[in-house]
């Protein structure tokens, strides 16, 4: 039974399972934001043909685009991870509402543990408050069968359906099997005004048809063959969902299970069987107590968070210590090592700006969401601030007007390209309207580069790849009415701190549009820039290129010994090396260094 | 045949890890396993501690390695073998390579990467095997073949056969690149006799 890709067996990701899956739905139009966990469906969506799929600049955007092509009569489909939810909150709530006409299934890739996010919010309450359904899958194979039936779902309950994943579904790779794919409706024109404009009165009429959906959803849950009782031996029962059932399963092999691929609304008759036939019943479920809380509102006795961590992702050891603590044995412990945090690469554009800031001690950094987070760690220790996209705009202008006189040249904003597309740009509008001293420094380096290099609204390619319309960023700055827009290249380490202290200290709203490519765009690596190299007879171990934190420049310590046999002076601490291999050749060190110690190679 | 094992693989992002539990996975699921492979990516990337669980057996519903259950560490590098000693048990075989990547806090002087650190495994009588990936890789003419040559010298402790991996490879590997891979995965494995 060897795995075999012409019996129709594939090895995909979760997210690539979840691309295939709507592509066989029959879906026509998709639309999201980039996402860590959430990115590579849209990227694989792409592919088929017969699917128009595009980067929307926020989740928002994206959803109303979906909601717009289920309106026009297809199935569609927006992607976005957990945080994205919250930008679209607005049209998703009203959208339950409205239903569509074409089926309509949003996405949210949820981030457990925070691999890669700025909170672990569970999604699963978005269902409860915006009175939709909810599937989720506990593996890709699950992933793309569920895919379809969400969109079954939503056109025969009229309304949008949520589809929940989290970072052990989109990035685990698993075994699928391929589908046929169904057609889906094609697109036409209809009018259905009551249904489609939410005039108070409309949508009163509107507010009774989601109850009587709702209640269509719960008794529909009962027969749903994505909820299942798989029987078992013990006193003990799980109800389980999502990757905790793939935990419970390797922990508790033989015991009863009530596996929920409906997580909202819940099938009531089914858990009050399930909970009939087992002496104990335990909810294991990641982060809140959603399906713990609705059950035990049920009236229904149960553990759940008094036994299982309500922070973080689960595992099976988890599961089982948690359940039965004298179960597990002695573990080796850890060690304490040197930690590797991740960092700005080598050659990295951000490092020029925030090698900047970190000289300006007096200065707060109100930062955003992107690779340049990592400017807030040392050595740079440049940001002071950093809560959510687009925020470091508005934050910043905020502090201004609490601060008035006293934080004049005192407040600046760092945000991306992609997040200032995102929602940066509103928050910039409101600071030339409101008269904010705060300076914007948007890095612009030319791509999406955080999540893995997707196209954004300035970057000039579409979602393929293929030349679009690049908005221009300063005339976008000027035409919201900045006074000051001046670009600079990061890189210039010298005349970027220049143009730093200016600009902070000009008491009108002003931007810094940083430019140059990320390092590892595959046009930028291609180039080949020539590595820099170290003239070591020069090196005074004065330590300044070191302070760029470049994971290509090591220090290497001397005695005062060591460094007399190299022949330094006997106080020489040690000096700084660079790993030819890892330099992207930026020149950022060469130009900080006073000592003709470091060169482009070739030059020194 | 081994029935079913857990196989962690770790190290230090643009290492190519991901190509190295790809072409390990493919080589379990011809070999008639069911796989699930797990990793993160994001944040994770940017020069951070990178890891990959590969699980394989009759039916694999966790995608994750318990602590205390991984058979074979893949460490990429030195430190990356040590970190994760809290998933090995006493019978777990490390193939570890012998390259040094600095953490940032080595790289910038305010730690020192610890000397013979390897040892801390070997005290607990786990079964270590030091390889030169980079040699091997340099001795084929291809540096970004290490990671092949991992996949070599830990493909000794599998009962896969050597060519169900060469097949892999063909299958999976960019024409250009083939050839090397699979001297790369020859030579890894016969750096380990066990």
């Amino acid at each position: 039974m060897a795995f075999d890709e012409n019996d129709n067996k594939l090895w995909l990701s979760g997210n690539e399972a979840i691309a295939l899956g709507a592509w066989e739905a029959g879906v026509k139009v998709a639309s999201g934001y980039p996402g860590t966990p959430s990115t590579e469906i849209m990227g694989n969506l792409v592919k088929y043909d017969g699917v128009y799929g595009e980067w929307a600049p926020n989740e928002k955007v994206g959803l109303e685009v979906a909601i717009g092509a289920s309106f026009a009569g297809v199935r569609s489909f927006a992607t976005m991870k957990h945080v994205g939810l919250n930008v679209a909150a607005d049209p998703l709530f009203t959208a339950a509402y409205t239903g569509g006409r074409g089926g309509l299934v949003v996405l949210t890739a949820d981030d457990p543990q925070m691999h890669s996010s700025q909170n672990e919010q569970d999604n699963r309450n978005y269902a409860f408050a915006a009175k939709m359904p909810m599937l989720e899958p506990s593996d890709p194979a699950e992933a793309k069968a569920m895919m379809r039936t969400a969109f079954e779902l939503s056109e025969q309950l009229d309304t949008p359906v949520l589809f929940r994943i989290t970072t052990r579904v989109a990035h685990v790779k698993g075994v699928v099997e391929k589908g046929e794919p169904v057609a889906g409706a094609e697109a036409g024109l209809e009018k259905m005004p009551a249904k489609f404009v939410m005039l108070p009165g409309n949508a009163r009429m509107r507010r009774i048809e989601m109850e009587k959906r709702m209640a269509a959803a719960r008794e529909l849950a009962e027969t749903l063959a994505e909820n299942r009782t798989e029987e078992g031996a013990g006193p003990r029962g799980f109800i389980c969902a999502g990757t905790s059932y793939n935990y419970v399963k390797e922990a508790f092999p033989e015991a009863p299970v009530l596996k929920l691929g409906m997580v909202w609304p819940l099938p009531e008759q089914m858990i009050r069987d399930f909970a009939a036939s087992v002496d104990e019943l335990v909810i294991v479920e990641e982060l809140d107590p959603f399906l713990e809380t609705h059950i035990k509102a049920m009236g229904i006795d149960c553990h759940g968070k008094d036994m299982i961590p309500n922070q973080g992702e689960l595992n099976s050891f988890l599961v089982r210590k948690s359940v039965e603590p004298d179960s597990v044995g002695e573990l080796f412990a850890p060690l304490d090592l040197p930690m590797r945090p991740p960092n700005m690469c080598a050659g990295c554009p951000h490092r020029g700006i925030f090698y900047g800031l970190s000289k300006m001690k007096d200065v707060f950094v109100s930062g955003d969401i992107g690779c340049y987070t990592l400017g807030f760690l040392p050595p740079l220790s440049a940001m002071d601030s950093c809560v959510c996209m687009g925020a470091s705009v508005t934050i910043a202008h905020g502090m201004t007007k609490a601060l008035g006189k006293e934080g004049e040249g005192k407040v600046v904003a760092v945000l991306g390209d992609s997040t200032f597309m995102h929602s940066g740009m509103t928050g910039l509008l409101n600071a030339v309207y409101n008269e904010s001293y705060a300076t914007v420094i948007i890095l612009d380096n030319r791509i999406t580069a955080m999540t893995g290099h997707q196209q954004n609204p300035a970057s000039g390619k579409n979602i393929k790849g293929e030349p679009a319309n690049a908005i221009n960023l300063e005339k976008l700055c000027e035409s919201l009415g900045v006074p000051r827009v001046v670009v600079v290249d990061p890189h210039a380490i010298n005349a970027t701190r220049k143009v730093l202290k200016e600009e902070i200290a000009s008491p009108e709203p002003s931007v810094i549009i940083s430019r140059a490519p990320c390092a590892l765009l595959p046009e930028v690596v291609k180039a080949k820039n020539p590595p820099c190299s170290t003239n070591l007879e020069n090196c005074t171990g004065c330590r300044v290129c070191v302070g760029l934190g470049c994971p290509a420049i090591s220090w290497h310590p001397l005695t005062a010994e060591q460094a007399v046999e190299r022949g330094y002076k006997e106080k020489q601490k040690g000096y700084a090396m660079i790993t030819e291999v890892q330099c992207n050749g930026c020149g950022q060190c060469a130009e900080l260094c006073k000592f003709d110690a470091i060169g482009k190679r070739g030059e020194n | 045949m081994k029935q079913s094992g857990n196989i962690l693989f770790s190290g230090v992002g643009g290492q190519g890890i991901l190509l190295a539990s790809e072409l390990t996975a493919y080589a379990q699921l011809q070999a008639g396993f069911d796989v699930k492979k797990s990793e993160v990516h994001g944040m994770a990337q940017r020069g951070g501690s990178v890891e990959a669980h590969l699980r394989y057996g009759e039916r694999i519903y966790s995608p994750l390695i318990e602590p205390g259950t991984a058979d074979i560490l893949v460490a990429f590098e030195i430190l990356e073998a040590v970190r994760y000693l809290p998933y090995l048990h006493k019978d777990s075989a490390v193939v570890v390579n012998t390259q040094k990547i600095l953490p940032p806090a080595v790289a910038q002087g305010q730690m020192e990467y610890p000397d013979n650190i390897l040892e801390e495994l070997t005290a607990r009588s786990i079964n270590v095997v030091a390889v030169d990936a980079f040699a091997v890789a340099k001795e084929v003419g291809e540096l970004r073949t290490a990671n092949v040559a991992m996949v070599g010298a830990m493909s000794n402790f599998l009962s896969v056969a050597p060519q169900v991996f060469l097949d892999v490879i063909d299958s999976k590997v960019k024409p250009a690149f083939r050839e090397v891979n699979k001297q790369a995965f020859e030579a890894g494995r016969k750096l380990v006799y066990n």
